[in-house]
């Protein structure tokens, strides 16, 4: 029996069912442990940037090299002929006829779903727009699970822009399906979104603000950190949150033992780098895992038996 | 019989949509496009009703409403019945009933959204929760209440 994504896309982590992204993180966890340099070999995979993303774009590319297949594409919009008004449309009509599948990235919501009504190969979302970004999604899962052995009932505390950080959205629609409890630390401004806390709620998941990040540090197995970005504040409301939301490796006295700190990357000064050499860092695997996700996406699209 | 149904004008051919939620009728009207010059409408407005206490109720002479506009229409005012007329009787009573997606009536109202110049169909998930209608769109996968999607 063929594995049930085979010649499926992965547009949005809400098209895959849970035993779907089972597979796809236990196969991660196995092409980490054991490479294998052959599942893609003789294909050719097209990866189209129609704006520029250098580490997703890299880590695409290195899994689909790793596992022995090729690849054409652009790495921005700017040169190709979506400049000149091609339709998307089009342009998946023409990609997909010289390539096995399709890895696009690209600044409108919902392109890749465009893109794979018009494809006749899978094709994988490395991010659309403000919407989704499934493999980023399926790295932190595969990261959360290496952590803790398990995906269910965790305690993950989400700090920074909850606002308009589209990884910690989908993070937690994602980890909903396992029941984790939920703590978000954020300046009030960016709070995350209600209609996030409501598919919490309809799940049953709990969740709660907590005002600091000490407090989080104690409570949390996983502490996901983003950036808050000055541009989102004026001088004056910013000096009044400045460093309320930045890690240092004091603030980890009281932490449990397995606490990870994982970050989309890259940072700026919300992790201070003397946390980098605590055992609660984690997220520089996270970063290579990304490549043991994106490898694990494209094998089991491109072959029946992984 | 018949007279006691409608407490305005019976019309030979067309469609009276009835059981409108009293004081949605107006806003059906705009929302619908349904004055077209040569087709008669009347209009009834807090008429009484057996069910909701009051009701609005509109006749359209020589229109039957298709698939769409009655998805159009499910949207809006979910309990409405839609009658069809010929020769001054009722031939078909369709009860509306909120449709799981609906495609090509709306257009998503971001103007981010890949649907937007494409050779693509809108298309929309219809969920409804606390009494609100929303639409969620197939492309950009945002979620919009139903007063904020226009017409395509
Ligand atoms: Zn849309």
């Amino acid at each position: 029996m063929p594995n049930p994504l085979y010649r499926q896309n992965v547009i949005s982590i809400s098209d895959l069912t849970t035993p779907q992204l089972e597979l796809l993180l236990h196969t991660a966890l196995d092409l980490k442990a054991r490479p294998r340099s052959d599942l893609l070999a003789g294909r050719l995979i097209g990866s189209c940037f129609f704006e520029p993303s250098t580490r997703t774009r890299l880590s695409f590319e290195t899994a689909v090299q790793r596992l022995g297949g090729k690849v054409i594409g652009f790495s921005d919009g700017a040169s190709t002929s979506a400049k000149k008004g091609e339709t998307l449309a089009d342009t998946a009509r023409i990609i997909s006829s010289y390539t096995d599948a399709i890895i696009q990235r690209h600044p409108k919501d919902g392109a890749a779903r465009v893109l794979a009504e018009f494809s006749s190969v899978p094709v994988i979302n490395a991010g659309d727009g403000t919407n989704q970004h499934p493999s980023q999604t399926l790295l932190d899962l595969v990261t959360i699970y290496e952590t803790q052995g398990t995906l269910s009932n965790l305690k993950i505390a989400m700090c920074g822009d909850l606002k308009y950080g589209r990884t910690v959205h989908s993070l937690a629609q994602a980890l909903k399906r396992w029941h984790c409890e939920f703590a978000f630390v954020s300046p009030p401004s960016l709070a995350m979104p209600t209609y996030i806390t409501e598919e919490l709620d309809e799940a049953g998941c709990r969740y709660q603000v907590m005002s600091s990040l000490e407090e989080a540090i104690e409570w949390a197995d996983i502490l996901y950190m983003t950036r808050v970005q000055r541009e989102r504040f004026d001088e004056q409301e910013f000096a009044k949150i400045q460093g309320k939301f930045n890690l240092h490796a004091s603030m980890l006295g009281n932490a449990k033992d397995n606490l990870r700190i994982l970050h989309p990357l890259p940072r700026v000064d919300e992790i201070h780098p003397d946390v980098d050499s605590t055992p609660y860092a984690y997220y520089f695997q996270q970063a290579t895992n990304g490549v043991y996700a994106r490898m694990a996406i494209l094998s089991l699209i491109l072959n029946e038996e992984v | 019989m018949e007279k006691k149904q409608y407490s305005v004008e019976a019309i030979e051919s067309g469609t009276v949509i009835d059981h409108i939620p009293a004081g949605q009728g107006l806003a059906i009207l705009r929302q619908f496009k349904l004055l077209h010059p040569g087709n008669a409408v009347t209009v009834g407005f807090n008429l009484p009703s057996r069910s909701h206490g009051s009701k609005d109720i509109i006749k359209i002479s020589g229109i039957h409403l298709d698939e769409q506009a009655s998805n159009r229409l499910a949207l809006f005012a979910p309990e409405a019945t839609v009658n069809v007329i010929e020769q001054f009787k009722v031939v078909e009573k369709r009860h509306l009933r909120l449709p799981d997606t609906i495609s090509e009536v709306f257009r998503c109202p971001n103007p981010n959204c890949a649907s937007h110049g494409e050779p693509v169909k809108s298309r929309f998930y219809v969920k409804s929760a606390g009494g609100q209608t929303k639409l969620k769109c197939h492309y950009c996968e945002k979620t919009y209440s139903r007063e904020f999607v226009t017409e395509a």
